[in-house]
């Protein structure tokens, strides 16, 4: 039931609404995996960001594309859990009181081995001035934990101008998704999150 | 409500028709006599034209509601092109929001006939509250760029093709069949066989630059000729217009010098912003307002003729 309410949401409202409404564009399409598991990192500036990431895919595929998303923020208060659990399926990590039980990185990791695949913003938090904030190390140990698994980098354009942190109202400017190829980054954790934090700059500097 | 006779809209489709497949044929015999040549551009802008003349007839032949929503989906998009390149702050994310909800706004006021607010909204009512929505959001550097592009940006974009609206709006004169449908698929016609003719000519024997610095590709011999010719084109089309026959040819003249200034200051507001194109909606072309631009400039004037000269 909750999957097919995200399959008309995202058919009826979503992808008229980043059509019509935004204009998004996607470049490198093709560098999106053809099969989960996968983990899609993101710079971070909208609640549009999961949005537009989401509508790249076939609808049949999303209840298995989970966004990784803080539970003390998208599971406060019962409207917003509902919105967040029925129409995104979220992935919920704590931020705060993290133990041994809820550890993030053993969430993220459970999802991937039943095969469900990952957005992820790895700068935790949406940027204020557009300029992508520095990548959190929880990305690295989850790329060492699976190195099995694809990390594809995208830059998103412009939504954090349509719909930036604490606003309600969407202005439509023309945006972009950038995906760039799959990655299997290896070597030290600081070597993993520097290749990661390059390859979604060099997306944001290919013009 | 009675809808007004087809009779122009079906002529000038049988018209835009035959045109249309002259220059796919001619696309063609070039490509095939010199297959070594680029055409790609040059098909690529033919076949968006097929596209565009289509959807513009269509909308025209419709009904006026239809004509009216896909006039203002032309103001939206191409204001949407233009903030996109604007420097924008944070902090006139209200402020562009209220611009954006002027659009039906103001093509509603289109939609009832109602002339006085229609000509003074956007002058006079937007202008005085877009500045408070920019106070309200408390930060003054920047204040007067901010308000006065967002301002400009909807009186070129909104209040101007605006104008396209109420120009289909108008009834028909007494004894006469040619309504505002017709006097909008005339000057849209003339502006844009002006633009196209300019383009050819300029090709064709384009030597001396107008205007070297904001936009290298227009020449004298293009501007001449290409309105000249165009001009000449309004001839036959006279039984779209309540005009005289010498009245017709010099009010085409008219509108296209101002689509030419039109075209020329949103080459300038490209190159303030240092791009090429607004989008990249239509192959060819480019965006929306790389389209309509001469269209902002000309139909204002051309509907304020007609109102003050006929009704």
């Amino acid at each position: 039931m909750r999957r097919a309410l995200q399959a008309v949401f995202f058919a009826a409202l979503v992808r008229p609404f980043l059509t019509l409404f935004i204009g998004l564009r996607v470049r490198g399409r093709e560098h999106l995996p053809a099969a989960d598991p996968f983990v899609l990192i993101a710079n971070h500036t909208s609640h549009l960001d999961t949005v537009a990431l989401l509508s790249l895919f076939p609808l049949r595929r999303l209840g298995r594309i989970r966004p990784v998303a803080a539970a003390d923020y998208f599971l406060a208060g019962k409207a917003r859990a509902w919105v967040s659990r029925t129409l995104f399926n979220i992935l919920p990590v704590a931020r705060r009181k993290v133990t041994r039980a809820n550890n993030p990185l053993a969430v993220m990791r459970a999802a991937l081995a039943v095969g469900e695949s990952l957005i992820l913003f790895p700068e935790g938090t949406r940027g204020q001035n557009g300029e992508p904030g520095r990548f959190l190390p929880g990305v690295a140990h989850l790329a060492e934990a699976c190195p099995e698994v694809p990390i594809v980098p995208a830059y998103l354009v412009n939504l954090g101008r349509s719909l930036p942190k604490g606003t309600v109202l969407p202005v439509p400017f023309f945006a972009e998704v950038r995906l760039g190829p799959p990655l299997h980054p290896t070597g030290t954790r600081d070597e993993i999150l520097a290749a990661l934090e390059a390859a979604v700059s060099e997306l944001r500097d290919a013009e | 409500m009675t809808v007004p006779p087809l009779t122009p809209v079906l002529t000038m489709s049988a018209v835009v028709l035959g045109l249309l497949v002259v220059s796919t044929l001619v696309v063609w015999l070039l490509r095939w006599l010199r297959p070594e040549g680029r055409w790609d551009e040059l098909a690529d802008r033919v076949k968006a034209w097929w596209v565009m003349a289509a959807v513009f007839l269509g909308a025209v032949a419709v009904h006026p509601a239809v004509s009216l929503v896909v006039f203002a989906l032309m103001s939206f998009w191409a204001l949407k092109e233009y903030v996109t390149l604007l420097r924008t702050r944070p902090q006139d994310h209200a402020t562009l929001f209220w611009a954006f909800a002027a659009v039906p706004a103001q093509y509603w006021l289109v939609h009832i006939k109602w002339y006085g607010v229609f000509i003074i909204f956007i002058p006079v009512y937007v202008f005085l509250l877009l500045p408070v929505t920019l106070v309200v959001a408390r930060e003054t550097k920047g204040f007067v760029a901010s308000a006065s592009q967002i301002h400009w940006g909807l009186m070129a974009f909104v209040f101007g093709l605006s104008h396209l609206g109420y120009l289909l709006q108008l009834p028909a004169l007494p004894g006469r069949t040619a309504d505002g449908r017709a006097l909008v698929l005339f000057v849209v016609f003339v502006v844009e066989m002006s633009d196209v003719l300019q383009y050819v000519w300029g090709k064709l024997v384009g030597r001396h630059k107008v205007l070297p610095t904001v936009s290298p590709n227009k020449t004298w011999e293009g501007l001449v000729g290409g309105v000249l010719s165009a001009a000449l084109l309004a001839w036959p089309l006279r039984f779209l217009t309540p005009f005289a026959p010498l009245q017709t040819v010099l009010v085409a003249l008219g509108v296209c010098v101002a689509g030419f200034l039109g075209g020329a200051v949103m080459s300038a507001v490209k190159r303030d912003f240092g791009v090429k194109d607004f989008g990249a909606l239509i192959p060819g072309h480019g965006g929306m307002l790389d389209r309509v631009d001469s269209l902002c400039w000309s139909v204002p004037l051309f509907f304020h003729y007609v109102y003050w000269a006929c009704y």
